[in-house]
């Protein structure tokens, strides 16, 4: 009879799963709806790159996340940074550059860091942080741990060298890590097929005998149960996985770029917002009797108030004084 | 006192800084099996095994990267380069995670790290296996740089780089390795952005650092017999500088002369000459001059490889000069 009782407790552990990777994902879209609006009134300044239409990557492969493993990113990491629970008040009072940031208002968009959370960083030049992540990846190993380092980048960035040297690394010296790329299939303005020889990503592995999966990035439970696995071979084994996740960017590559370019159509973008990974899940856990209409309005308000809530703060957080000029440039 | 070679002193400190502290480890190109490209790291992979002692593919970008992102979980690694040469490859790494990390996030992920090896020109390796570094990595805030010149400074400022909570860049000389000289054993670090007096002088100053402390030397002694007095500066530290050192000095002197094996189009000496001419201006009876590498890529046939280089007899000339001899 044990399995009869395990069962609905399993399920229900699921539905609620979603239902908090559902808020996640809300989380993230209102929170970049409004660093957009926020960046369009002067108040976020630089480049600000937002996650609108890639929030399953992040919500489903760090649901399978422990709170010490690692995290690293690229600098399209607003998501990722929130959902690992970074405070949107901090990420948002970062990208206002405000004293309250996670970065203490010196990093920016693109340089998210919350090392209590062990999210180790946005980085900002193209693949310069996948060697970290098998730098954080080693250190695992050198003190036995069974962590993994969760490291997300661009289909772009495969064309980088370093991509490659850090991948071989990994695997001839079995680092815990998880190479999570976010094909969402353009390169800025550069459609990856127009620049890239193998444009399967997941094929790469074979060149470095790695395990590799292809996901759909739409789907958070496909994102999530493929981490899973990654996280739990690399937990068991010590061994590195490729996971090449297929996602879209509903936005242009940056605030400064317009919404789809001319380097794809307007058909394209909203053919691709047919699979709106929000309204998905939303979908999914609707039909599976979880969720009804004011159930997620009133989750939709909740999450609102919390991004509004965050644009408040960081609008009435100070500037860091001036002495921060100076300060952190090297330890003393 | 031991007398240990520039080599030897290294291996020394590296083994004892290995043995005082387990999160510190040494990663590079045939450090391990091989014992070393120029034998520095000898006997540390018996002593410390390969988790320690850590070979790596011919990828300095990618492994000075891993190095960072061991330093960013809080061990300390020490990066070989085989050389500084090599080390271009690597500069994304040196220049935009570890010197900027610790600001970017706020002051939250220092970078203990250390990345070391041979700069500077050898005997005709020509044009790209000849070039000295440093005022590039001197460039960068966020970088400590550090170019030892004699065996007891070589262990000591090593030791000191790897106990530095900050990314320490450790110009080592190939041709200084064989030097040998009396090496304080067990505790001995020198602190980083001290120079050091190593010939007391009264009528000209000579700044060097690195294998040019060696000619620097040599000019000094035929400077004595020709009725000068030569005073030499060994900077030991290019980031930060010994600003007080060398102002102390021109200030006894009235005369300089900057010495370094860089090329002279925004050298170290030039930003030697900046502090001198900003904090000793009302002392100086010359206008400082500089001696450099001719302003070429490094031949190789030997003869022009020897025009090309700073030598004693350039720098007897400078000092000649500044002291109005000339």
């Amino acid at each position: 009879m044990a399995t009869a009782t395990a069962q609905p407790a399993k399920d229900e552990a699921l539905l609620e799963l979603q239902r908090r990777m559902l808020r996640q994902m809300l989380l993230v879209r209102r929170f970049e709806e409004k660093a957009a609006e926020a960046y369009a009134l002067g108040k976020i300044g630089g480049f600000c790159h937002l996650y609108i239409g890639q929030e399953a990557v992040a919500a489903g492969s760090l649901a399978a996340l422990r709170d010490d493993d690692y995290v690293i990113c690229s600098y399209r990491e607003h998501g990722q940074a929130l959902v690992r629970g970074v405070p949107a008040n901090a990420v948002m009072a970062e990208l206002f550059g405000k004293a309250t940031g996670c970065s203490r208002g010196k990093g920016g968009s693109m340089h998210l860091f919350d090392v209590s959370r062990r999210f180790m960083g946005g980085h900002a030049i193209v693949g310069g942080h996948i060697p970290l992540a098998a730098g954080l990846g080693f250190a695992i190993k050198y003190r036995g741990g069974d962590q993994v380092c969760l490291c997300y980048f661009g289909e772009a960035a495969v064309n980088i060298g370093v991509f490659h040297e850090a991948l071989n690394m990994a695997s001839v010296w079995k680092l815990p890590i998880i190479f999570c790329c976010e094909n969402n299939r353009y390169g800025m303005g550069t459609a990856f097929e127009r620049v890239a020889a193998v444009t399967d990503v997941v094929e790469h592995a074979c060149s470095y005998d790695m395990a590799a999966e292809l996901v759909n990035g739409m789907d958070a439970m496909a994102v999530y149960g493929a981490t899973e696995r990654a996280a739990e071979r690399a937990r068991k084994t010590g061994h590195p996985t490729l996971l090449e996740v297929r996602t879209y960017r509903f936005m242009g590559h940056s605030m400064s770029d317009p919404l789809h370019g001319v380097y794809r159509t307007k058909e394209e973008v909203e053919e691709q917002k047919k699979r709106d990974p929000i309204s998905q899940l939303a979908l999914k856990l609707k039909e599976e009797g979880a969720l009804d209409d004011p159930a997620l309005d009133a989750l939709d308000a909740e999450v609102r108030a919390v991004v509004e809530a965050a644009v408040q703060f960081a609008d009435q957080s100070p500037d860091p004084d001036l002495a921060e000029l100076t300060s952190h440039v090297l330890v003393e | 006192m031991p007398t240990l070679t520039y080599r030897d002193a290294l291996n020394q400190a590296l083994r004892e800084e290995m043995q005082r502290d387990p999160s510190v480890f040494l990663m590079g190109e045939e450090v391990g099996v091989y014992q070393g490209a120029y034998k520095v790291s000898r006997g540390l992979l018996e002593e410390f095994g390969p988790m320690r002692v850590v070979d790596t593919p011919i990828a300095e970008l990618g492994f000075a990267g891993v190095g960072v992102g061991a330093a960013m979980a809080g061990l300390r690694p020490v990066i070989e380069f085989m050389t500084w040469n090599f080390a271009v490859l690597a500069l994304d790494q040196i220049v935009n995670s570890a010197a900027k990390i610790l600001y970017e996030s706020g002051g939250q992920v220092p970078i203990p790290i250390v990345f070391r090896g041979p700069n500077g020109a050898a005997l005709q390796l020509a044009a790209q296996h000849s070039q000295a570094w440093e005022s590039w990595l001197a460039h960068i805030p966020g970088l400590k740089v550090v170019a030892p010149a004699t065996p007891a400074d070589a262990k000591g400022l090593l030791k000191a780089a790897i106990r530095d909570d900050n990314p320490v860049i450790v110009l080592e000389g190939e041709m200084l390795y064989n030097t040998k000289g009396d090496v304080p054993e067990g505790e001995h670090v020198v602190p980083i952005g001290k120079a050091d007096v190593k010939r007391a002088g009264t009528d000209v100053t000579l700044i060097c650092h690195s294998k040019t402390v060696v000619p620097a030397l040599k000019a000094a002694e035929q400077l004595q017999e020709q009725g000068v007095s030569a005073e030499v500066v060994d900077l030991r530290s290019l980031r930060p500088m010994d600003e007080e050192t060398l102002v102390a000095s021109v200030v006894k002197t009235n005369r300089c002369v900057v010495a370094e094996e860089g090329w002279p189009h925004c050298g170290i000496g030039a930003q030697v000459v900046d502090i001198i001419q900003r904090e000793a201006f009302d002392s100086l009876d010359a206008p400082v001059l500089r001696v450099t590498q001719a302003d070429v890529p490094m031949p190789y046939n030997k003869q022009l490889e020897r025009a090309a280089k700073p030598s004693p007899e350039k720098i007897v000339a400078a000092a000649r000069r500044v002291c109005y001899l000339d």
